[in-house]
C-alpha cells in the first residue's frame, strides 16, 4: 500500500499556496444542512436541521445529534458518512481517557483529540479531507459549558454562538443580533430554533429538526426528545 | 526472600483535619547490609506526594515515568494532575506490566480541588485501596499497621498529625531490620507543603 501510485498526500499545495482539497471539503460543508450552537452561561445547545432528500425516508430512524461522553455531544454539516466516523474516534478516544484517568474526557481535550485526527487527514497519503464542520457542545473540567467548532483542516474555536452549513452566514448574523452575555439554557434553546426557523425552507417540526443540550448543573449531555422539541416548538410560535 | 524485600522501605501516610502527611524511612540496604543512609523513596508531584516501596531501581524507574506523564498531561490540559487521578494512571501503569511487574508498592497522598484529603494504596499489579485514615507500605507493615492503629485520631490538626506520623514510624522501623537509619515526613496543607529531617536509631 505505502508504494502504490496513490500513497502521497492528496491535499498538495497549490501554487498560491492553498490547499485546495481543503477549500473543497469547506465548500460540501458549506452545501450541507445548517447546524448551530449557543453557549448560556448554564449549559450550551445545539441544533441541527434534519430535512432529507426525500419524504419517504423514516425520520426516526436518522440521527445527527450524537452524545460522545456523559457530558459532550457533536452534532455537523457536511457528508454524514465522515461524521460517523469522527464519532466512533472520539466515542473511543473518550473511553480510553476514562480508562487511564477513570475521570471523564474534558470537552476541550475531546476537540484537540479530533482535531488531531482531522489535521491528521490532511497530511497522510491515500487519504481525502473529511467532508464535515463539527459544532462540540459540552463541559470543561471546572464544569464551565463550552461551545467549539472544528472544522476539516483541524483548525477549531470556541464560540459564545455559531453556524455552520446552509445558510451559514445569516444564521450567524441573527445570533450576533440575538445573542446576550447572560442567557440562560431555556432562552439559549428559544433563540436556536428562532435561528434555525429563519433560514428553514417548509415548516419547522419535531421530526425534521434535532436539539441537544448540555446544563452546567448536572453536567450531562442529552438529545431532546421529539416530545421536548414539541414543546420548545409550541414556545416559539 | 521476595526481591519486594531486597532492598527494605517503611511508608505511611496519614490524614488529617484538611491535611495529610507522608513519611518514609531513609535507608537502602542490599538484604541485611546498609548502603545508603538518604535514600530518597516518596516523590512530590505537585500537591501530591506517592511514596514508592519495594525494589531500589524499579522505584526509581517509576518515579522518572510517573514524572514524564504527570508533565505531559500538565502541558497538554492546562491544568494540574489531582491525586486521584495520578493514582489511577499509576495503577494503570502497573498493570500495564501485570506479568512482569515493577516490584513496588506505592502510596498516593495529596489534597484534591477542594482541599480534601486523597489516600490511596496498591499492590505491585496496581490493584488500588483507598482509605480516610492511615495507609502503610514496606517491609515493616505488620509493625506500621500495629503503632497506627494504636496512635491514629480523627481529624488531627497539621502539627499533631506530624507528630502521630514520627512516632508510628519511628517506633516501627525500630522492630524492623531492613528499614530505618533516619525518616523524612512531608505534610501538605491548602497553604503549602513542609518536609522536615528526623534522625533515627543507627543500629
Amino acid at each position: 500500500m505505502g508504494d502504490s501510485a496513490y500513497s502521497f498526500s492528496l491535499t498538495t499545495f497549490s501554487r498560491t499556496g492553498k490547499l485546495l482539497q481543503i477549500e473543497y471539503a469547506l465548500n460540501a460543508v458549506a452545501n450541507g444542512r445548517t447546524s448551530l450552537g449557543i453557549c448560556a452561561k448554564d449549559g450550551v445547545v445545539i441544533a441541527t436541521d434534519k430535512k432529507l432528500s426525500s419524504t419517504l425516508v423514516d425520520t426516526d430512524q436518522v440521527s445527527k445529534v450524537a452524545a460522545i461522553n456523559d457530558g459532550s455531544g457533536f452534532v455537523y454539516s457536511g457528508l454524514g458518512p465522515d461524521y460517523r466516523v469522527l464519532v466512533r474516534k472520539a466515542r473511543k478516544s473518550s473511553q480510553s481517557y476514562f480508562l487511564e484517568y477513570r475521570e471523564p474526557k474534558p470537552v476541550s481535550q475531546l476537540v484537540k483529540s479530533t482535531a488531531s485526527v482531522m489535521q491528521e487527514y490532511t497530511q497522510s497519503g491515500g487519504v481525502r479531507p473529511f467532508g464535515v464542520s463539527l459544532l462540540v457542545a459540552g463541559v470543561d473540567a471546572d464544569k464551565t459549558p463550552r461551545l467549539y467548532q472544528v472544522d476539516p483542516s483541524g483548525a477549531y474555536f470556541a464560540w459564545k454562538a455559531t453556524a455552520i452549513g446552509k445558510n451559514y452566514v445569516n444564521a450567524k448574523n441573527f445570533l450576533e443580533k440575538r445573542y446576550q452575555d447572560d442567557m440562560e439554557l431555556e432562552d439559549a434553546i428559544h433563540t436556536a430554533l428562532l435561528t434555525l426557523r429563519e433560514g428553514f425552507e417548509g415548516e419547522m417540526t419535531n421530526d425534521n429538526i434535532e436539539v441537544g443540550i448540555v446544563s452546567a448543573n448536572d453536567g450531562k449531555f442529552r438529545v431532546l426528545t421529539p416530545e421536548q422539541v414539541q414543546d420548545y416548538l409550541d414556545e416559539a410560535n | 526472600m521476595s526481591i519486594l524485600e531486597y532492598n527494605g522501605a517503611a511508608i505511611i501516610a496519614m490524614t488529617g483535619k484538611d491535611c495529610v502527611a507522608i513519611a518514609c524511612d531513609t535507608r537502602l540496604g542490599a538484604q541485611a547490609q546498609t548502603v545508603s543512609c538518604d535514600f530518597k523513596k516518596v516523590f512530590q508531584f505537585g500537591k501530591t506526594f506517592v511514596g514508592l516501596a519495594g525494589l531500589a531501581s524499579d522505584v526509581q524507574t517509576m518515579n522518572s515515568l510517573l514524572k514524564f506523564r504527570k508533565n505531559l498531561y500538565e502541558l497538554r490540559e492546562e491544568r494540574e494532575m489531582t491525586p486521584r487521578v495520578l493514582s489511577n494512571l499509576l495503577s494503570n501503569l502497573l498493570y500495564e506490566k501485570r506479568f512482569g511487574p515493577y516490584f513496588i508498592e506505592p502510596v498516593v497522598a495529596g489534597l484534591d480541588d477542594d482541599n480534601k484529603p486523597f489516600l490511596s494504596g496498591m499492590d505491585l499489579i496496581g490493584a488500588p485501596v483507598y482509605t480516610d485514615d492511615f495507609v502503610v507500605t514496606g517491609t515493616a507493615t505488620a509493625n506500621m499497621y500495629g503503632m497506627c492503629e494504636t496512635l491514629y485520631k480523627k481529624d488531627m490538626e497539621p502539627e499533631e498529625l506530624f507528630e502521630t506520623l514520627s512516632q508510628a514510624l519511628l517506633s516501627s522501623v525500630d522492630r524492623d531490620a531492613l528499614s530505618g537509619w533516619g525518616a523524612t515526613v512531608h505534610i501538605v496543607t491548602k497553604d503549602g507543603v513542609m518536609t522536615r529531617e528526623l534522625k533515627g536509631r543507627m543500629d
